[in-house]
């Protein structure tokens, strides 16, 4: 999967706060990263990181306010989505851009049938009619692979499995080909082997339409099986950016190299995992110069007070943002 | 979809037996002589009562009386009153007036207390959601008999817009007035439901979708929020239905319209007890019968019901 | 349903739907941040204040009732009937009523019937919904199963129909019985709510968790289930103080409530119907102070309910 010549989606230094009567909240504070034709991008964070907010904010589904967009770009082939009016914004939704949410069973209307509202699609931006709507709809399904598909067009979700609820969700944000999709949690609320299902279907529609999948997730294992590239995001910005191999063997930044280290891995057996002490910030909250230094075992005085800037580790893209970025790629893993 | 419509019906029928056995309990069984508390302050010579008594089988056991009364109900007698008049003649001309009424009530409530609470519910924290927030609460603070001579004062006497009592106009004109104040409380209090019910539908996770759909705001409040909304509305709607029928007392009284309220209101000022009972069981019977209704139309609505 | 109070029933249908109660936090903690949060925002509304401050002057009319009277007007008891119906004048705010008294006196004398009706007939009927609703909810079975009928039994009878019917034939008419109407009429509301919020509670994990080290039942439910299922009832409970004194007024109004020559607002309303066109003051006063007094409730038990719903954060 060698880049394509030209980004897909470049999002560039994004900054989103919400204001409320208590003060003003950090959202996401600096986040970029590039998506190209094909490829799958896993942004990578803990709860609370502000990889939801960044999702919905190019997608243009914040509400404004409380929410606003301080600053940055996000370029969908060029158009800058969070610059365009939002009546193009909205053209853009479900036809170049789509997303697909973490909870199928309130993600989807309860009181409409799943061909209802996969038909909608069709409908309302191809002006088809309600029965060639509802045929493509049946297709749709059959691609994502429901079983008995022509028969379930008239079921209720509710009456759907979680995995197939999923499923339906996927064809319903596939449903116009777009270019880029978005997948905010996709399997979190499943079974561990409906998850492999889920991504291996994803993968599968992905190589045969060419689409740019921006994975949002925080399962480092599904991130190892799915991604290309991987942007680490840590309490509103981004940390570290490399491709998936890269990451995985020679992480360059504390932070990752600390959520590599806490988890179980195969080719570790008998070595005791190393939790990350103290906890992810606040948004309200957040620390001085590097966001991560109160609980990085390498921060020095510095760490608190000069934020660090991006350090280029390889030329084939993977850069992080620590001061002590060289040292950290370099040194042993395990 | 039959089924949920068969355990319904079995669901109802024990409230409907319950619910006419506690009337009958609650004026034949309490303690003192129901005869003499049912004639109220009017002396009643000594062969009357024990010609009433053995009308009303008082001197059997309980479940006797009450079967009694139940198959009476069952062949539409009412019971009679003291003068031998049967309750479901007297009543008979007076149910086609405050049927007018009620339907002219429940219709003002649907469309006015929906068009304000959707209205409201899409401006909410803007300054005319704090006014119909406030103005609902006023009307639901405010008795109705307030509201009642208020409306009448202003709109019948001093304004001379519609008539003050009285049926003369005929339908709708003589109802207006008397079915708005009717309906002010119920009103008020759609058009809060309806409003809080569109707030937390707007806010759930199936908008947000489709709004990543690309559909336009207006689709997705009309196709995907009113729908999910309307459902606890409509559920209220139904049992005012028969609610609203089952208690226009005041609005007849003061609106001098000769439906069954104002029968039941002549009744109670007069001390007349069996036709007090028997227009009370009437009512409360009608309005069981909508709820049972609005169950069945609840589950036609909500797909998630009927599957239950 | 019937034109006139249904705010109890509506009430609880509205806080039927109350939040999921956080089952993440243990109750004590969860009590302070929310119970503060609460405060906090209560105490920063304005209609909240005022419906304090009118509630407040409405209890002191009705314990002192003489201090106000002689306070405000002039004539307190004395009655003249060549001043009846007379309009407001210098020495007396209100006017008179049928009778040639000075109506502000009798008005706030009703104050107090209508206060204390709400009150009690809200207190009995909190205490059955809590002591039921706790049983029923924790225990199930054929408990709940019986409850259930009996309160949908009850909440196929109108309000003002089934009060009626009792009082039609009720020897008694004094204010002892019209509370014990009201609450017979009344307790289901509280109780269904109560209820539910029991049942969602029991299964909650810190229940679970305390039934495992062995607490009694007896413990669980005062302990660890009433304290966080009560708060939505606590909310019905101010709303339904509002409604019961309309419903009770009602009552008076219609006739089969308070009698003559007892004092209170909806008697004064009664009395006041013929004359409502020549002499509206008659109609006014009284209906201020009831409105005013049902208002207040209301308005509080909805900032109640506004600041103690978590999803509203």
């Amino acid at each position: 999967m060698s880049p394509a010549a030209h980004p897909l989606l470049e999002v560039e230094d994004l900054c989103v706060e919400f204001r409320t009567r208590r003060g003003t909240i950090q959202a996401v504070n600096g986040l970029s990263y590039t998506l190209h034709e094909g490829e799958t991008l896993a942004l990578l964070g803990e709860s609370g990181s502000g990889k939801s907010v960044a999702a919905q904010a190019v997608m243009g589904l914040l509400d404004t306010p409380p929410a606003h967009i301080t600053r940055g770009a996000a370029r969908l082939r060029g158009d800058d989505l969070l610059a365009m009016s939002p009546e193009r914004h909205r053209e853009v939704r479900g036809t170049r851009l789509s997303m697909i949410f973490q909870d199928a069973l309130t993600a989807l209307n309860p009181v409409l049938s799943v061909g209802d509202q996969l038909a909608e699609m069709y409908r309302v931006h191809q002006g088809m009619g309600r029965k060639a709507a509802l045929a493509r709809a049946v297709a749709l399904m059959d691609r994502v692979r429901i079983p008995a598909a022509s028969r379930r067009i008239h079921d209720y979700p509710h009456q759907f499995s979680g995995g197939m609820r999923q499923r339906v969700m996927i064809a319903m944000a596939l449903a116009l080909d777009p270019e880029v999709v978005i997948a905010d949690e996709p399997t979190t609320a499943l079974d561990v082997t409906v998850q492999a299902q889920i991504m291996r279907l994803l993968k599968q529609l992905q190589s045969e339409t060419r689409m740019g999948l921006l994975l949002i997730t925080h399962d480092l294992g599904v991130v190892a099986e799915a991604a290309d590239r991987i942007t680490v995001m840590y309490a509103g910005r981004t940390v570290e950016s490399a491709s998936a191999d890269d990451l995985y063997a020679r992480p360059g930044h504390p932070y990752t190299r600390g959520l590599l280290d806490s988890v179980p891995r195969l080719d570790r057996l008998g070595k005791p995992l190393v939790p990350i002490t103290g906890a992810p910030p606040l948004p309200s909250s957040i620390p001085a110069g590097c966001a991560f230094h109160p609980r990085c075992p390498r921060a020095e005085p510095r760490c608190g007070s000069e934020a660090p800037p991006f350090r280029t580790l390889s030329p084939a893209g993977h850069r992080s943002a620590c001061h002590f970025a060289e040292e950290v790629h370099h040194a042993p893993v395990g | 979809m039959w089924r949920f419509v068969a355990r319904r019906l079995l669901h109802a029928l024990p409230v409907l037996l319950g619910t006419t056995f506690l009337i009958y309990t609650l004026v034949f069984v309490l303690p003192g002589d129901p005869i003499q508390g049912l004639a109220g302050d009017k002396p009643v010579p000594p062969a009357v009562l024990a010609e009433l008594r053995a009308r009303y089988h008082l001197d059997d056991p309980l479940w006797i009386q009450y079967t009694h009364y139940l198959t009476g109900l069952l062949t539409g007698d009412l019971g009679t009153t003291f003068t031998g008049r049967r309750v479901s003649d007297l009543l008979a001309d007076r149910w086609v007036v405050t049927l007018q009424l009620g339907l002219t009530a429940w219709v003002l409530e649907v469309i006015l207390g929906m068009a304000l609470g959707v209205w409201a519910g899409l401006r909410k924290g803007k300054w005319d959601d704090s006014v119909v927030l406030f103005g609902t609460t006023l009307v639901i603070s405010v008795p109705v008999f307030v509201v009642g001579y208020m409306a009448q004062l202003v709109f019948g006497v001093q304004l001379g817009w519609l008539p003050v009592a009285g049926t003369e106009e005929g339908w709708p004109f003589a109802f207006l007035l008397p079915g708005l104040v009717l309906a002010s409380f119920g009103l008020a209090y759609v058009a809060r439901l309806t409003r809080s019910s569109l707030i937390e539908n707007l806010r759930a996770d199936y908008v947000r979708t489709a709004h990543s759909k690309g559909l336009s705001r207006r689709r997705v409040v009309v196709r995907h929020t009113l729908r999910n909304s309307l459902i606890p509305v409509v559920t209220f709607l139904g049992l005012e239905l028969g609610g609203l029928m089952a208690g226009a007392i005041v609005t007849e009284y003061i609106f001098n319209l000769p439906g069954v309220g104002q029968q039941l209101f002549q009744s109670i000022q007069l001390r007349e007890g069996p036709v007090v009972v028997g227009t009370t069981t009437a009512l409360v019977l009608i309005f069981l019968l909508a709820n049972l209704l609005v169950d069945l139309l609840y589950g036609l609505l909500d797909p998630r019901i009927r599957h239950d | 349903m019937t034109d006139t109070t249904r705010a109890p029933e509506a009430a609880g249908e509205a806080a039927e739907h109350p939040a999921p109660p956080d089952t993440v936090r243990p109750p004590s903690q969860e009590r302070a941040s929310l119970g503060k949060d609460a405060w906090l925002e209560l105490r920063a509304r304005p209609t909240v204040w005022a419906a304090v401050v009118t509630l407040f002057l409405m209890t002191a009319m009705a314990l002192a009732p003489g201090i106000l009277t002689s306070l405000l007007t002039e004539g307190g008891d004395h009655c003249d009937l060549a001043d009846s119906k007379l309009g407001p004048s210098a020495g007396h705010p209100f006017g008179f009523d049928l009778q040639g008294c000075d109506y502000l006196a009798q008005v706030i004398r009703g104050t107090r019937p209508s206060l204390i009706a709400g009150l009690a007939v809200t207190a009995a009927s909190l205490l059955i919904a809590v002591v039921l609703g706790l049983l029923c909810g924790f225990y199930g079975g054929w408990l709940d199963a019986l409850v259930s009928r009996v309160t949908d039994v009850f909440f196929g009878l109108p309000f003002v129909l089934g009060a009626t019917v009792i009082l039609v034939a009720f020897p008694d008419h004094g204010l002892g019985a019209m509370i014990l109407v009201l609450t017979v009429l009344g307790w289901t509301t509280m109780t269904r709510i109560m209820r539910s919020q029991v049942i969602a509670l029991a299964d909650a994990d810190y229940v679970r968790a305390a039934r495992m080290l062995g607490a009694r039942p007896a413990r669980l439910m005062v302990r660890h289930i009433l304290p966080n299922a009560i708060t939505p009832v606590i909310v019905v409970a101010m709303l339904n103080v509002g409604a019961v004194i309309s419903g009770e007024a009602t009552l008076d109004f219609l006739g089969v409530g308070l009698q003559y020559p007892e004092v209170s607002w909806g008697l004064q309303l009664n009395a006041a119907q013929a004359f409502v066109l020549d002499h509206p003051h008659l109609l006014f006063f009284p209906a201020l102070f009831l409105s005013a007094t049902v208002l207040s409730f209301i308005l509080l038990g909805d900032a109640a309910r506004d600041a103690f719903d978590p999803r509203l954060k």
